[in-house]
């Protein structure tokens, strides 16, 4: 288990440190500082052994966090933890910087306190510990009000207190996707998958039982085809896939995994707010936003001609956003001349590449820099070793094709019906690690 | 770097490195970094031509930027184009940039030893010592190559500028000992040498750091530098301190210039020459004097620079350790030094004084300072400086005062620092075995050390006491008492285990007689530390309860149980196991004379180099104990002892593998008469069945307790019989099997059968190393008249002996008559192409063939009275050497080959024996008669054996081998 927990800003001073057990020294705080954030050669594992100890950390902008541990866990679950502590912070004070956690610090500790104990990671559901960790100063609480949240938090339904009122009814349902890609100069798919996410947002009042429906492939092929065309193809992008096939995913505490297990439903009572329904991973069938065509031409010693074509490849009627095409450039680069038709292009000496950002492009449409590079000769042998041209984007449909079929809302006590809760879906595709060799 | 000013000021690169020292994460550095190389890059590639202060700013921010860790590959062409600027400043930086920043890239290399050869060749002088500190810092092969040649000849120049020649001589220094088979100086050795005539107080100490690098590596061509070094010296210590002005360092005149011709001093024998040497004494005379002057300055300064010179004058008497006048008041003046208030000189003055305590002509004066060394020991504070100290003591002790330094580096050990007690035990150690005039102090001494501080007393020290204890009979009752009442302690150190189990399992008989220290008292308290000791001192323990098997035969049932418990025999670890139950069958199935020979009392170690000295010597690297080394007559006085390893190596080397046979089967049929030649697999067990179990036992422990071979006799002299080989001889006399030799590379066993006057040995060849032999040959002859007294046939030998292998070799032997000579054995074979030629004595006695004959008591003293005449009785009268332990005798006796009668003389505490030579000519009977005064005091123990047969020969040969045995 967690043996303990480190903050450290940039320059590696401690910024919050929490020891949950003895085997942990205070000199494991050195060790990780001296080991991984001064490291000579920049440490690229996210797991670091240093003497039989071992130090889990995540970075957020300057901000190191570290867990620490001499024992053999599940490192999954330590990370886990680190992102939810994260999210749990990012709730509370907003980013994750070292003027907040300086200002917050006291909060921090509390909260250190509640969401691990004696290593074991506890209840860490935003929306639970607000009601009992608060940023406004000491509320003396009633007894009665003591007793709820001893009862909340202890009992079956951690994660929903009762007697939530809302005059509107109202729920949200955003689909996240990350779609990552390497794909060779030829067009040829060396890799591809989706990771997505699901997230809800509620507002409802009572303790409504949730079901959520989408096309996954098992779940169709058991109903049979008849069903589902209606709501298929709706607002995707691609083709009228109807069902897709998800590799992997795991759910939020709420979703009842014996009733998934045996009938494949996502039946859950929702933490009032928001929350990470699921999370999930397709690798088949997913629809390539944007096809990357590159032209590179070695001109003499010292002249590169780089020319890149981008094609869109979704329904005309979707606009893509924040377009981004990064090139990189040869480490002698001395000159850089860009060409493009649409958008901006700059060369960034900083970086080490062309960047050329397109604010809007809608589906089925075809766009082309090119680029003249001039270069310095060297004395080095060492070939440009060419790295892959990388590109950010965003569109308004899931890439890994997955729709959101029903989401249901029952409470029998209070008398509100499905009919009359208002529910809005959002799909948002995203660039991962999106990559053409060139 | 030229500091940031108005005129010169680079101002984009103070900026620049503004920018990055306030970059708060390491990738914005990296950011700003990317940012700065692709705008050099653009300047560098810019049509227009950069002028010298840009190219110099961004040569500059290059290097910077290297510096922080990032590889730079542009930029070199431009810092080249700097080396030929006329500007100081660029030059400068150009030369930076290479010294820094140089590859062998080839084509920039010819560049840039182009500039070089210009700045070498013009007239300006900064230009040159850039030229030649960039030649010094990159100092690589190519340099050398291009510039050796060159360098010398500028340093001789008449009109190279004083500060050239500096920087000239460095730099050759520098390409020197980088590459020393380029620079040859040959032809500019004289007038190197004569730089120490030089005007120039500079010049002179920069070439004295070459000459003295030079002249170490060959020092007949540079030896004329002596007397000018001597002269220069002799200016510099006669001036007054205002004479040499700059040189002159808080009121001491030149000091390091000083210190360096001293230096180069050192690198020679005293000069030959008597006014040379004349003046060097009176020199070093006047230091000695001068460090009695009251100091001019109370400066740190002045009396470390007058102190400097003073060690390094110290120093080079002590090279010299030819003036016993010299070497005294050096020694004084170390003595005044270690009251001194500074700790340096306390170390300094003791470090020192060691080397002086190693000189025949200052050693007594260094030991009127014994007080104050001991005193330094006890109360320093700095533990380099007790360190020290305690290496002084350890060099200046001697004969007569061992027993106080002995004693004060006891009392010091129980609270000195962890660090340097192992080898203040070893030291103590050595010490007290070195300079023991009586052994008794010596094993109270060991035995203290151990008490004190047993974690630290590493093997070698016990084995050493071990050694020593077996090879002098004197201390052995000693030494057995002392341990006894050592172990008595509640709690006592794993290595006193050891060292008590070891002697009380050899010795203990000899305190067996006092009932507190009765034989199962000594069990008790022997197994009452058994339970707390590891698994090697158990081991050790279990050997010596069968020894004591032997040694008292009341205490067998006691250790029998104790072998047969549980914890003992079905214990987890091997060894252990292995041991309990082989020794618990030994002790049921073997006869009491199988066991006494099996538990004989170890041999004594043959005389090596002290293991503890060895330890030491290891630990300290060679040199730091030269010492001891000279006196070796005095350490052969001392029994020394040997290696423990040797004896357990016969078997180590023997069986790779613990091997299932060598349990008590080959024990049980421990005389196979004409059996079938064993078969090669347990060939080496079977020419061990004797010694078999226990050896293969010890071997693990490497404790050789038990093993009752012969130690190793390891010679490789060709051709004549090998010196020790009458002594091997011996050693077979009362038993066939065993280990007859062995070296490094070979390995001979023997094992033997005698039926009347024929005889079968078995030879086994044993190829320890991991080379096959080629051309093995053996050859037997018998030398003399001993071609008719013996009739020895053998058969030959594979000629091709494969590495680790073992060959098989029959003798057959017919005794016509008695003979007193042994039959040769001479083998030959070639390893790894050179021939090895080993002669050795083949064990065939004449008693080997005797028929023992029982008779009973009226019989034998009828025949003891038919052979009265004097010829048919031989006599002898002789020392014990073995103690007088009744079944080792009796073993040996039944050994010989006759048969021991019981109750035939009226004295049971004698001997007598009967037995009938038998040889083909004739039959020769013999009555043997030993009379051991087993009462007298151990070491006096003497026997009278007689020995009376038909023939007068036979009767002087067999009590001539007999009384080599006990």
């Amino acid at each position: 288990m967690i043996g303990g927990l480190f903050i450290y800003n940039h320059k590696g001073e401690v910024l919050i440190s929490r020891v949950y057990r003895d085997d942990i020294g205070r000199n494991a705080v050195d060790a990780f500082r001296v080991n991984v954030i001064h490291a000579r050669q920049q440490v690229r594992s996210p797991v670091t052994n240093i003497a039989r100890t071992s130090f889990f950390h995540v970075k957020r902008s300057n901000i190191w966090l570290a867990a620490v541990t001499k024992q053999n866990v599940n490192a999954a679950m330590v990370f886990e933890f680190l992102y939810k502590m994260c999210d749990v912070m990012t709730a509370y004070f907003g980013k994750i910087s070292e003027e907040n956690i300086k200002n917050n610090f006291v909060l921090i500790y509390e909260l250190l306190d509640e969401i691990l104990d004696f290593g074991y990671p506890q209840n860490s559901e935003t929306g639970a510990l607000k009601t009992f960790i608060t940023q406004t100063g000491i509320k003396s609480q009633s007894k009665e009000e003591q007793s709820q949240i001893t009862s909340q938090v202890t009992g079956q339904i951690g994660w929903r207190r009762e007697g939530i009122k809302y005059r509107r009814n109202e729920l949200f349902l955003d689909v996240l996707e990350s779609v990552n890609l390497l794909m060779s100069p030829q067009g040829q798919v060396l890799s591809a998958h989706v990771s997505g996410r699901v997230v809800m947002k509620s507002y409802l009042s009572g303790m409504p039982e949730c079901k959520f429906g989408m096309n996954d492939k098992i779940v169709i092929d058991k109903q049979g085809k008849g069903g589902a065309t209606d709501e298929a193809g709706k607002s995707g992008g691609g083709g009228g896939k109807q069902s897709i096939a998800i590799d992997d995913c795991t759910f939020h505490q709420c979703v009842r995994l014996s009733k998934f297990d045996a009938e494949r439903s996502i039946s859950f009572i929702p933490p009032d707010g928001e929350c990470e329904l699921m999370r999930y991973r397709t690798t088949k069938d997913i629809i390539l936003p944007f096809r990357v065509i590159p032209l590179v031409r070695e001109v003499g010693r010292t002249k590169l001609e780089v020319k890149v074509v981008i094609k869109s490849n979704f329904k005309p009627s979707l606009l893509a956003q924040k377009i981004e095409v990064r090139i990189p450039t040869p480490l002698n680069t001395s000159g850089v001349q860009v060409i493009c038709m649409k958008g901006k292009a700059k060369y960034k000496a900083s970086e080490n590449a062309i960047v050329w950002k397109i604010k809007r492009m809608a589906g089925m449409k075809e766009s082309q820099i090119s680029a003249e590079i001039e270069l310095l000769p060297t004395n080095d042998k060492k070939k440009w070793a060419r790295p892959p041209i990388s590109m950010n984007f965003e569109v308004p449909f899931a890439p890994s094709g997955l729709k959101v079929r029903y989401l249901k809302v029952f409470e029998p006590k209070l008398n509100y019906s499905d009919h009359d809760v208002i529910k809005w879906v959002r799909y948002i595709g995203r660039s991962g690690i999106y990559e053409t060799r060139c | 770097m030229p500091a940031v000013s108005k005129g010169d000021g680079m101002r984009g690169l103070a900026v620049f490195i503004s920018d990055i020292r306030n970059c708060k994460s390491k990738e914005a550095e990296i950011k700003r970094i990317n940012k700065e190389l692709a705008n050099i890059r653009s300047k560098f590639k810019g049509d227009k031509a950069l002028d010298g202060y840009s190219k110099k700013k961004y040569v500059c921010k290059l290097l910077f930027i290297f510096l922080l860790g990032h590889d730079i590959d542009f930029g070199h062409m431009e810092a080249v184009n700097l080396l030929s600027s006329n500007k100081y400043t660029e030059k400068q930086i150009g030369y930076l940039f290479i010294s820094v920043l140089v590859n062998s890239n080839s084509e920039l290399i010819r560049l840039i030893n182009n500039a070089i050869k210009n700045d070498l060749s013009s007239r300006n002088p900064t230009f040159m010592c850039l030229a030649l500190h960039c030649i010094a810092n990159v100092g690589s092969r190519e340099m050398a190559e291009a510039f050796a040649g060159e360098i010398p000849r500028i340093l001789v120049a008449g009109d190279t500028m004083d500060s050239v020649k500096q920087s000239a001589a460095l730099c050759l220094l520098r390409l020197y000992k980088a590459s020393p088979d380029l620079v040859l100086m040959g032809e500019w050795t004289s007038r190197v040498v004569h730089l120490l005539n030089d005007q120039h107080m500079g010049v002179v100490t920069a070439a004295i750091s070459l000459i003295t690098c030079l002249s170490s590596k060959n020092p007949d061509e540079f030896k004329t530098c002596v007397s000018l070094a001597v002269s220069r010296l002799s200016r510099i210590v006669s001036s007054a301190s205002t004479d040499l002005q700059d040189y002159t360092y808080y009121f001491v005149p030149a000091p390091w210039l000083s210190c360096k011709l001293l230096r180069l001093l050192q690198c020679y024998p005293p000069p030959e020459d008597g006014a040379v040497k004349g003046r060097l004494v009176e020199c070093l005379e006047t230091i000695l004097n001068k460090a009695q002057e009251p100091p001019k300055s109370k400066k740190v300064q002045h009396s470390n620079a007058k102190n400097a010179i003073l060690f390094e004058a110290i120093s080079l008497i002590i090279h010299y350790d030819s003036e016993p006048n010299l070497l005294v008041r050096a020694c004084n003046q170390l003595g005044q030094f270690l009251q001194h208030r500074e700790t340096n000189l306390r170390y300094l003055a003791l470090e020192s004084m060691c080397t002086l305590a190693s000189s025949e002509f200052s050693h007594e004066a260094v030991k009127t300072h014994i007080e104050t060394v001991i005193n330094a020991l006890k109360t320093e504070r700095d533990v380099s400086v007790r360190q020290r100290a305690a290496d002084l003591l350890y060099a200046m002790c001697d004969r007569s005062n061992a027993k106080q330094i002995v004693a004060e580096m006891l009392s010091y050990l129980e609270t000195a620092d962890y660090s340097i007690r192992e080898e203040m035990v070893l030291k103590v150690a050595i010490l007290a075995e070195k300079y023991a005039v009586d052994y008794s102090w010596y094993v109270d001494t060991i035995l203290n050390l151990i008490r004190i501080a047993g974690d630290y007393v590493s093997e070698e020290v016990w084995y050493r006491v071990i050694q020593i204890v077996i090879n002098r009979d004197d201390v052995q009752g000693y030494a057995a008492k002392t341990v006894f009442e050592a172990l008595q302690a509640p709690a006592c150190h794993e290595n006193m285990v050891k060292v008590g189990g070891y002697i009380l399992g050899e010795f203990g008989n000899l305190i067996a007689g006092d009932p507190r220290s009765s034989p199962l008292v000594q069990f008790n308290l022997l197994h009452s530390k058994f339970h707390l000791c590891s698994v090697p001192t158990r081991a050790l323990l279990l050997s010596a309860y069968i020894k004591f098997i032997n040694l008292f035969p009341e205490t067998k049932a006691t250790i029998q149980e104790v072998l047969r418990s549980d914890s003992q025999i079905r214990n987890s670890d091997v060894e252990l196991q292995q041991r309990a139950v082989e020794y618990l069958k030994l002790s049921s199935i073997a006869s009491t004379d199988v066991l006494a020979t099996v538990l004989e009392e170890m041999p004594p170690f043959p005389e090596r180099e002290s293991s503890i000295l060895a330890k030491l010597k290891k630990k300290k690297g060679p040199g730091a104990v030269s010492v001891e080394l000279e006196d070796g007559k005095e350490r052969g006085e001392l029994n020394g002892g040997a290696d423990r390893g040797g004896e357990a190596a016969i078997a180590a080397s023997n069986a790779s593998t613990p091997s299932p046979s060598s349990d008590l089967l080959g024990l049980r049929s421990a005389a196979p008469v004409g059996g079938p030649a064993p078969s090669a697999g347990s060939l080496l067990v079977d020419v061990f069945s004797e010694a078999g179990p226990a050896a293969s036992s010890t071997r693990v422990n490497d404790d050789g307790f038990l093993s009752s071979a012969p130690p190793s006799a390891a010679s490789e002299d060709p051709a004549p019989p090998l010196p020790e080989s009458d002594e091997l001889l011996n050693k077979f006399v009362c038993k066939n099997n065993g280990v007859l030799f062995e070296n490094q590379l070979l390995q001979i066993g023997i094992k033997s059968e005698y039926r009347q006057n024929l005889g079968r040995m078995y030879l086994f060849y044993g190829n320890k190393t991991s080379v096959q032999f080629v051309s093995f040959t053996t050859t037997v002859s018998c030398p003399g008249e001993l071609q008719s007294q013996l009739n020895v046939q053998t058969k030959p030998v594979e000629p091709l002996v494969e590495g680790g292998a073992q060959v098989q070799q029959v003798i057959n032997i017919e005794c016509l008559t008695d003979f007193v000579d042994a039959p040769l054995l001479n083998i030959k074979f070639r390893y790894g192409g050179a021939l090895q030629n080993i002669t050795l004595k083949l064990p065939v006695t004449i008693n080997k063939f005797f028929q023992p004959t029982e008779m009973a008591a009226a019989d034998f003293f009828q025949r003891w009275k038919q052979l009265s005449q004097p010829q048919q009785e031989a006599q002898k009268i002789f020392k014990a050497s073995h103690g007088m332990d009744t079944e080792v005798l009796k073993a040996k006796l039944l050994g010989l080959g006759t048969a021991l009668l019981e109750n035939v003389d009226p004295n049971p505490e004698n001997y007598v024996c009967a037995g009938v030579i038998q040889t083909k000519i004739q039959q020769v009977g013999c009555l043997l008669r030993l009379e051991p005064n087993a009462q007298a005091q151990p070491g006096e123990q003497m026997y009278r054996l007689t020995l009376r047969s038909s023939k007068d020969t036979v009767s002087q040969r067999v009590c001539d081998l007999l009384a080599e045995q006990f």
